[in-house]
């Protein structure tokens, strides 16, 4: 993998807003939404999506796919959004989102073309994306497992069985990413529980860690294009530094945020701040 | 026994994995582990994290099970039960060894009484409870590409042999008439059945023509030959090593209740923590070994 070209990572931060702006839209839509979670996750799976991955919207079932878990299943209107810039869903079914009858749920489930796990649940991800990265060096396949885990969702103690079997299986095709955005629902994660120093805990887990801004594009594209390259028997972290409410000024570092509605004036001003950027970008 | 038939289609299929949670010595894997080390996935005392990799391995096309205690895999690991293999309708076979009372004198902590009723309440998620070796054989054949996720639940220690020789036609959701009657019908799982024959066949000496039922599959269950049973015999008696609610006798109660009411005894273990004692001890203080099973019939 090259590293990205000014004009890849200017159509990069370009797509990522146009997710941010299909978030909006179908958490006003559905009146429904975890709202900050996913604008602080956007970045990460837009660089997934757009610039690291082997996936196929026409074949999403294909044996030597990379694989994506969103194990902070909460945060799926941007996945969902990314599914439908990718062109694994369409629009139509993307405005359905939280609508009766549905196959757009709250949280993730394998009805919808590209989603490998169903989640939700907290703390799961981690031991499947374990799985997965076991079955390729199994077959000796070259595709690989990447896991998008919370912050908060670091309280959950299976994470940390999964991350003493990836790194005894030296799951060096293993990735896992932490949005680390210091917000959970009663607040600031280091007063809830302190998660910190979170490099040096996976460190000690046997894992190589890296932390970066997981909202910029450029940093996010040259780190896992650095990891890919990487094979010394170690399992992967990105501990990418986010904002929660990312790209909507009045959310974010909001935790009220997590879980919110914008009002209608709210939701012009989000949407006049994102059209903003993309005129930017565009 | 289980693994060893395992093991033996495990040499064919390499996309066969055992997963399990420091488990080797109750599930007696070491076989296993030592002729296929690259199909065997040791991964410590991490229950969750087994039932998590299971699923991952399935959705990555293996055929994997996950094998362990019982008590642990439907206790610490349900949610990756329900969400990570039901929900995500990832086919992984769970093998929950020393299932019941098969602990005996170990306590609540190591007996799953429990299991039944949880996992029934799962879409997607089958039960099978064989009954003896050949029943298990059968079964393990039958599980290989299996397309749903499914739950086996299996004893400890030896138990008698019901079928003799190979079993022919053994089919997941399909339960076996062992001794025909129309004066009441028995219907055990897993190793009631032993007990439910054995009382059958003393009541038929006794007179009482009992009809024996093996209903090795929870789930899907066999409507079909609870209503059959209820309309051509009148009686029914259900035998299970599992709590008395949420299992095999209220899985019956739901049919019958709702198709052809009769007279219904559940026999199981009550609303409290199981005495101290062996299995077999066990099973007869709470009247569902043949004793019990045959006292209970002629009252």
């Amino acid at each position: 993998m090259s590293k990205a070209s000014k004009d890849e990572i200017q159509q990069l931060k370009l797509q990522a807003e146009k997710i941010r702006k299909r978030v909006i839209q179908i958490i006003y839509s559905s009146k429904s939404g975890h709202t900050g979670g996913s604008l602080s996750s956007v970045d990460i799976e837009t660089v997934l999506y757009f610039h690291v991955m082997n996936i196929d919207p026409a074949h999403p079932a294909t044996p030597d796919r990379d694989r994506f878990i969103l194990s902070k299943g909460h945060s799926v209107e941007a996945l969902y959004a990314t599914l439908e810039a990718k062109g694994f869903i369409d629009s139509r079914l993307l405005d359905t989102y939280g609508h009766y009858n549905t196959i757009l749920a709250g949280h993730p489930t394998r009805k919808v073309p590209g989603i490998e796990l169903n989640s939700g649940a907290l703390g799961h991800g981690l031991s499947a994306g374990v799985g997965m990265a076991m079955a390729a060096k199994m077959d000796k396949k070259s595709y690989k497992t990447y896991v998008l885990m919370g912050d908060g969702e670091q309280g959950e103690g299976s994470i940390y069985e999964a991350a003493m079997a990836a790194s005894h299986y030296k799951l060096d095709n293993l990735v896992a990413i932490i949005d680390r955005n210091y917000l959970q629902i009663s607040g600031n994660t280091e007063n809830v529980m302190s998660l910190d120093p979170m490099q040096e805990r996976w460190e000690a887990f046997g894992w190589q860690v890296v932390e970066i801004d997981g909202n910029d594009i450029e940093q996010l594209t040259d780190t896992f294009d650095k990891l890919s390259l990487d094979t010394n028997g170690k399992p992967k972290l990105i501990i990418a530094r986010t904002t929660k409410g990312k790209g909507v000024s009045y959310m974010e570092n909001v935790a009220k945020w997590h879980h919110g509605v914008p009002t209608e004036e709210q939701y012009q001003q989000a949407i006049n701040e994102i059209d903003e950027r993309i005129n930017q970008y565009s | 026994m289980f693994t060893d038939t395992l093991l033996e289609l495990a040499k064919k299929d390499r996309d066969i994995i055992v997963v399990t949670s420091d488990a080797r010595g109750s599930v007696t894997l070491d076989g296993f582990a030592n002729e296929l080390p690259e199909q065997f996935v040791e991964v410590g005392i991490a229950e969750q994290n087994a039932i998590g990799i299971g699923a991952g391995l399935v959705s990555a096309g293996k055929k994997a099970f996950v094998c362990g205690p019982a008590c642990f895999y439907v206790a610490r690991s349900l949610e990756q039960i329900k969400v990570d293999v039901a929900y995500s309708a990832n086919p992984v076979k769970i093998l929950g060894v020393s299932g019941g009372v098969s602990y005996g004198a170990l306590g609540a902590t190591h007996h799953s009484l429990h299991d039944i009723a949880v996992l029934r309440t799962f879409p997607g998620m089958h039960i099978v409870l064989p009954c003896d070796i050949q029943e298990t054989q059968a079964l393990v054949k039958a599980l290989v590409d299996y397309p749903y996720p499914v739950y086996i639940r299996v004893g400890r220690n030896a138990v008698p042999n019901v079928y003799e020789g190979e079993l022919s036609g053994f089919q997941i959701g399909k339960a076996r008439i062992l001794l025909e009657g129309n004066d009441l019908t028995i219907i055990g799982t897993g190793e009631t059945v032993y007990h439910c024959l054995e009382a059958g066949k003393r009541l038929h000496a006794a007179g009482i023509h009992a009809r024996v039922i093996d209903m090795h599959t929870l789930k899907p269950f066999d409507k079909e030959i609870v209503e059959r049973a209820a309309k051509e015999t009148g009686k029914i008696i259900t035998v299970e090593e599992h709590s008395i609610f949420g299992g095999l006798g209220s899985a019956v109660a739901e049919i019958v209740a709702q198709t052809h009411p009769v007279p219904l005894r559940i026999l199981g273990i009550p609303d409290e923590n199981v005495i101290c004692g062996t299995p077999l001890e066990i099973f007869k203080h709470y009247g569902m070994d043949a004793d019990g099973i045959y006292n209970t019939a002629i009252l």
